[in-house]
């Protein structure tokens, strides 16, 4: 008899068990939403299938009353873009910072403990600072994301650069390489797909950054419209758009690890990780 | 809870936050599903209440033991729990949670009457009169405010006292832009150079006001007895528990002639309110004078059996159901019936919100 930690589900099983949660969770929701609709029809908390069909079709499919616009795409595209825009000015910025604090000591030695100091400073309690130097518009918002996220992506990236090996910096420096060579053909190749993965992991606070922007003063997005509508209680609307943003949350984890084993098939042989 | 599970559902990419997630979901489903609102006759019952001059005396009455004294003189059990943020409590009692809860005219038609709960309106506390208002940066005429960005929390009573402001000088929300912002930010977010026009409520009115350059154009004196504190019950557990209605009312009244007047007594219960609010007896007391309080039942009855309460109601239902607040399935405004003593506004097959003044005139008849 096989232990139980030798035996592996097949590719079905597999599936099949990791469906089940939550097929359960969807039966648990369908059996409470049923039971309080049959005491109030009108219950807003755990509303039925059909008015989220209803909500997401008065949002995504028919022009809004007031404004003409398409709320769900508009809402998702503000937000992608605010995403978007913090993400990569805070990839940029931290590879900058990573690869020349990581390569040059003296940088290090200047710039590493103020980042660490900032990186400790929670966001969210500085806030009226942010409106005050930032104002209140896109740039907060986009600012907000950027200094939610990237003092992490720096101290990480510093981190993997000083993890290269020396071996490898000085065989470069044997066969003649100057600092700039090493940084632009030894160092940064391999911090590239480092700087993804970074990414992927920083993206979950992205969101939760995005959403606290959204919250505070906004006048569309995803985060303001699950906070404009948790007012009245509108669990119709709040669901989808919760689950709409796990599904583009998961898509652009996706992508960004298709991207980096089509860019870097070497890493992901190298390191085993998919 | 909810809202706090809705927060906790948006940071989804880590494997544990999902099962964090999950469990959340099932607390909720659980919790939700195992206090269901129920009619019957009982001796226990919880109401909720949140932070506003209005409602301090519930965290009074409750702390003096007043609320207990009128629970025992019926022999039932009341529960005053008081909850940090406002909209969460109109939500926790519509979702079930609690028997009562303290809420303004407006939220109680959109909020519980739109869920299909089924509410009366068991006290009249107070309505305000200069609590909330319209500020502009460097303006003193309201018809400024065209064309200007307007922060405030969109689809409250900030948003309706911006709707009458504007109608009282022609225009409407087309004119300016609002910009939905977040109470606990306000004060903060009208120090940035962006933020030109607000419309908020006290304490943060009076806080933005003394701000150099503010100049407050329009509040709600100008709309009086339009934006009511009420405490709304259950209907069918008032029906079923009438002691429960007049335990309520009793402790409220005794609390409202416990803190009105000059004694050095009214003066100690309304510090003690003050500083519960966050401020002191001065602090509290200014928000007082932009307050209408109905210290007396009688002066609530009177209030309650107006017609312009019918007015009033009429309103607040249009401006929320061109905001789409009354639900989808709203064809007009007079889709939800609201009862008061002066007649029917809407529907009268579908009322759920009722003003009846029953309690109150049983408190004005000193028969509780």
């Amino acid at each position: 008899m096989k232990r139980l930690i030798n035996q592996e589900p097949n590719r079905v099983a597999r599936w099949l068990l990791g469906l089940l949660p939550f097929l359960l969770l969807l039966a648990l929701y369908v059996g409470a939403s049923n039971a309080r609709l049959a005491e109030n029809p009108n219950d807003k908390l755990l509303p039925s299938f059909d008015s989220f069909g209803s909500a997401i079709e008065r949002l995504a499919f028919e022009p809004s009353r007031r404004t003409g616009e398409y709320l769900f795409w508009q809402d998702t595209l503000s937000s992608l873009q605010r995403l978007g825009i913090g993400v990569a000015l805070s990839a940029s910025f931290a590879l900058a910072f990573g690869v020349l604090t990581g390569a040059i000591p003296y940088v290090r030695a200047n710039l590493s403990p103020l980042m660490t100091a900032v990186s400790l400073v929670p966001p969210m309690a500085i806030l009226p600072i942010l409106f005050i130097v930032f104002g209140l518009g896109e740039l907060a918002k986009v600012m907000l994301i950027i200094i939610g996220i990237a003092p992490f992506l720096c101290r990480d990236l510093q981190q993997r650069v000083m993890e290269i090996p020396d071996e490898q910096l000085i065989k470069a420096q044997t066969l003649g390489a100057s600092s700039w060579q090493i940084i632009q053909r030894v160092i940064l190749p391999q911090i590239l797909p480092r700087l993804i993965t970074s990414v992927r992991l920083s993206l979950g606070s992205a969101w939760l950054f995005l959403i606290a922007a959204e919250a505070i003063a906004s006048t569309d997005g995803l985060g303001y419209r699950i906070f404009l509508v948790r007012r009245y209680l509108s669990m119709d609307v709040i669901l989808p758009y919760v689950v709409w943003i796990t599904i583009l949350a998961f898509f652009i984890d996706l992508l960004l690890r298709l991207l980096s084993r089509r860019c870097f098939p070497w890493f992901h042989a190298q390191t085993g990780n998919n | 809870m909810i809202a706090k599970t809705a927060t906790f559902l948006v940071s989804p990419t880590h494997c544990c936050g999902k099962l964090k997630t999950m469990g959340f979901l099932l607390a909720t489903f659980f919790c939700v599903f195992a206090l269901p609102a129920s009619a019957q006759e009982r001796d226990k019952f919880s109401i909720c209440w949140s932070i506003y001059v209005g409602w301090m005396p519930w965290g009074y009455g409750a702390n003096e033991g007043i609320v207990k004294k009128w629970a025992d003189k019926y022999d039932i059990e009341i529960d005053v729990v008081q909850i940090n943020d406002y909209v969460e409590s109109i939500n926790q009692y519509t979702a079930g949670q609690y028997d009562g809860c303290s809420m303004t005219n407006m939220d109680a038609l959109t909020i519980p009457a739109a869920g299909g709960v089924d509410s009366t309106a068991l006290i009249v506390g107070d309505f305000s009169n200069g609590n909330d208002g319209v500020v502009l940066k460097g303006e003193s005429d309201l018809k400024a405010i065209k064309g200007q960005d307007v922060n405030l929390v969109e689809l409250s009573v900030s948003h309706y006292l911006l709707a009458r402001a504007l109608e009282s000088v022609d225009m409407t929300e087309r004119d300016v832009n609002v910009v939905n912002t977040s109470d606990a930010d306000l004060v903060s977010a009208y120090t940035s150079d962006d933020v030109t026009s607000v419309v908020t409520w006290n304490p943060l009115l009076s806080e933005i006001v003394s701000m150099p350059e503010s100049k407050l154009v329009f509040d709600s004196s100008q709309i009086p007895g339009e934006i009511i504190d009420l405490m709304v019950v259950k209907t069918d557990v008032l029906k079923a528990n009438p002691d429960f209605g007049k335990a309520l009312v009793g402790a409220w009244y005794e609390i409202m002639s416990t803190m009105s007047g000059d004694s050095a007594s009214a003066k100690a219960a309304r510090r003690a309110m003050g500083e519960a609010s966050g401020t002191d007896l001065a602090g509290y007391e200014s928000q007082l004078a932009s307050t209408r309080m109905f210290y007396t039942p009688a002066a609530a009855v009177e209030f309650t059996q107006s017609d312009d309460l019918k007015t009033t109601m009429q309103y607040v239902a249009e401006f929320s159901f061109q905001h789409g607040l009354l639900g989808e399935g709203a064809p007009d405004a007079t889709f939800i019936g609201v009862e008061t003593p002066s007649g029917v506004y809407g529907n009268t097959g579908n009322i759920k919100l009722r003003f009846d003044p029953t309690y109150m005139e049983m408190a004005a008849d000193g028969e509780l």
